[in-house]
């Protein structure tokens, strides 16, 4: 009989609200709890309980064979995640910080992806991590990796906003028979406005799918991760000031996009802005505005715009970084360009 | 080479020859249906090293369920796939890029897999399956499984990153990987620059068991390949094995080796694994013709399967689409979704 899970992870059971950060711990323990076929590694995830705790008091309850501390070589331990799925294990691998994943950038192209379709069967995986800036950690501490992966046919990619989508889509992941990079901010990991109360239930959020996080009639913006909340800050400012009324689409699955939800939103509203955290040149609005053009060109009624970080390495010092990264009034300025257009 | 060899040894040794006789057979048939445009891209064969790979996979426990030992064969040559079970009808559907290929047409033929008989390919990248075999070796060490991996790379790919990241990893927790080294002395036109102890030092310099054995010996190889194997299987952590031969194909058929000196290259012609393997299965009571027999055998089973494999049809185009993901198809360009006579759209879906 297993151990009682430690206190800070019932949060969920006990009916309080959980930060998103505690939503992940959540994923990944209920998904050990119920297929002893999953299991944890990375760098100093055990004792440690990783970077930035999110596996704290995991090793203690799982023991030292499901909760693997490794050396720091992410394409070997990145490598060897695949060589154990093949094996019939359903591995998590975590990058104590996503800019990291680099090294593993060949296994997980030439080999991980590949596997399936050269007939060397399926590699269920995830390999996931923070990413992300805001926390003046500098350019290698604060990167966002979708669109290094964004081009591997066979990845999917992952990139939560809310508690709630972290923990489910986290579970659908592991539960994927395919392997998945799963994105998290730092910046919304103890955010206290993201505490939410989760269904003390397995549920799951299907990958894939798009969440319309407010419904709008005037303009569309689509958004992930982070760039969500700026969104639905940007969009609640120009109701109150400009009566403008803005859809926010929360992408949730970066990979595969979700076209239907994206072209079915721009032929109600006909206006398209998109905003990531992402620097511009390669970011992921340029492959959505192409998708649309494909879908619902008619429909439009202005040029599909995009709001992103600036094209640098992710600099440190507050003011550098708070000019890198998109800001509210960037947002406001480009919406109001867009509804006036 | 190996001394008198006894009922039991000598019924190996012909099933061994068999295998020996059977990549020779097939890459000489894969290099003419090369010339003759039959197969396409590079073909990478093993000429002078089918003992390693034979000797090497043959200690393996050998299964066509799933549940034997694995091993991440060399991109060079087909005597691993042989030797774990696959047909010389599989690696000539594979070289001929068939849709009934083992990976339906999709990659080609260096290094694919059959996850059923523990064969798991070879990726360009070389080194790489160090990493993922650590894994393979990882699993069996966290379920307590007494099965073992086997990874075969080149000297050239161990110089790599991933190689030594695989090692280090594998090492640290003693995991039952077998490293097998064919030291060819070249990667491509480049010699190896490392001298004789190489491989074993760098095998030691992480703890490892290390042996280095003459890979133009079958009897040899399969010997030193078994104990490896079996202090692997035993908890001895991971074996570091390094055959020693010279590549005498070209690197690939558009090479004309002329980087080779040529004198170099008849004295390991002189040393060939077969005729090795020949003049141990001792006299007397050794009837030559039973090996005549066996080489028309496999010769008219590989010329037979060849012109068959040859008349099968290619896969249609549009097979590329499947097989990226579970389940869903990539989707066909919007070019091709419509009668020749219809209007096309980009925005159906």
């Amino acid at each position: 009989m297993p151990a009682a899970p430690p206190d800070h992870l019932t949060r969920t059971r006990r009916g309080e609200a959980v930060t998103f950060l505690e939503a992940v711990s959540e994923a990944l323990f209920e998904e050990m709890t119920r297929d002893d076929r999953v299991f944890l590694m990375g760098e100093d995830i055990g004792a440690y309980g990783g970077a930035f705790k999110v596996t704290k008091g995991f090793l203690d309850h799982f023991g030292a064979s499901r909760v693997i501390d490794t050396p720091i070589a992410e394409g070997g331990f990145t490598g060897a995640a695949a060589g154990a799925a093949h094996m019939g294990l359903r591995p998590v691998v975590e990058m104590q910080f996503m800019d990291f994943v680099s090294p593993a950038y060949d296994v997980l192209t030439n080999y991980i992806a590949t596997s399936r379709y050269r007939g060397a069967g399926p590699l269920p995986l995830v390999v996931r991590g923070p990413v992300g800036g805001g926390n003046r950690g500098g350019p290698f501490h604060s990167q966002n990796v979708e669109m290094a992966f964004f081009h591997t046919p066979g990845l999917k990619i992952v990139y939560p906003s809310t508690a709630y989508d972290a923990k489910g889509l986290l579970k659908a992941a592991i539960r994927d028979d395919d392997p998945v990079i799963f994105e998290e901010h730092k910046g919304l990991y103890r955010a206290p406005h993201l505490r939410e109360v989760l269904p003390d239930e397995d549920y799951l959020v299907p990958l894939g799918k798009a969440r319309r996080a407010r419904e709008g009639t005037d303009l569309t913006i689509v958004a992930y991760g982070s760039s969500v909340h700026l969104s639905m800050q940007a969009a609640d400012q120009v109701q109150h000031e400009d009566g403008v009324s803005v859809e926010v689409l929360d992408l949730r699955t970066l990979l595969p996009l979700d076209d239907e939800a994206i072209a079915d939103s721009v032929r109600r509203t006909g206006r398209l802005l998109v905003v990531h955290e992402d620097t511009r040149t390669g970011g992921i609005a340029g492959e959505i505005a192409i998708r649309v053009c494909e879908r619902a060109f008619e429909w439009l009624d202005a040029p599909i715009l995009r709001v992103t970080a600036i094209d640098a390495p992710v600099p440190y010092s507050a003011p550098l970084e708070d000019y890198f990264l998109p800001q509210l009034a960037d947002v406001v300025t480009a919406v109001r360009y867009l509804a006036g257009y | 080479m190996t001394g008198e060899l006894d009922g039991r040894e000598r019924a190996r040794g012909l099933e061994l020859l068999r295998l020996l006789l059977t990549t020779r057979s097939l890459e000489e048939r894969l290099d003419r249906l090369h010339r003759q445009g039959h197969v396409a891209g590079g073909l990478y064969r093993s000429l002078g090293q089918e003992a390693g790979a034979v000797g090497a996979a043959h200690a393996l426990a050998r299964r066509e369920d799933g549940t034997g030992d694995v091993v991440a064969p060399p991109y060079r040559g087909c005597g691993v796939h042989l030797t774990m079970g696959a047909t010389p009808e599989e690696v000539l559907r594979q070289l001929l890029g068939r849709g009934s290929s083992p990976s339906a047409g999709r990659d080609t033929g260096a290094g694919w897999s059959d996850p059923r008989r523990g064969l798991i390919g070879a990726v360009a990248p070389l080194g790489t399956t160090v990493e993922v075999l650590a894994g393979c070796a990882l699993a069996f060490q966290l379920r307590g499984e007494g099965r073992v991996a086997m990874a075969f790379t080149g000297d050239g790919a161990a110089s790599t990153g991933a190689w030594h990241e695989g090692v280090a990893f594998a090492a640290a927790r003693r995991a039952p990987l077998v490293l097998v080294v064919e030291n060819n002395q070249w990667a491509f036109s480049t010699r190896s620059t490392a001298d004789r102890d190489a491989f074993l030092r760098k095998g030691s310099g992480y703890g490892l068991e290390v042996d280095s054995v003459d890979g133009t010996d079958v009897l040899a190889v399969r010997a030193a390949s078994s104990e490896a194997v079996a202090r692997a299987r035993s908890g001895g952590g991971v074996q570091l094995l390094e055959l020693n031969y010279f590549r005498r194909s070209p690197h690939a058929p558009h090479d004309g080796q002329e980087y080779v000196d040529p004198e170099e290259l008849a004295a390991w012609e002189a040393r060939d694994p077969i005729r090795r393997l020949l003049e141990a299965l001792p006299p007397g009571r050794h009837d030559g013709s039973e090996v005549d027999r066996m080489r028309v055998e496999i010769e008219s089973e590989v010329v037979e399967t060849a012109l068959r494999v040859i008349a099968e049809d290619a896969p249609p185009g549009s097979a590329a689409l499947a097989g990226v993901f579970a389940g869903e198809e990539a989707p066909p360009p919007w070019t091709r979704r419509f009668p020749a006579d219809a209007r096309p759209s980009p925005a159906t879906a």
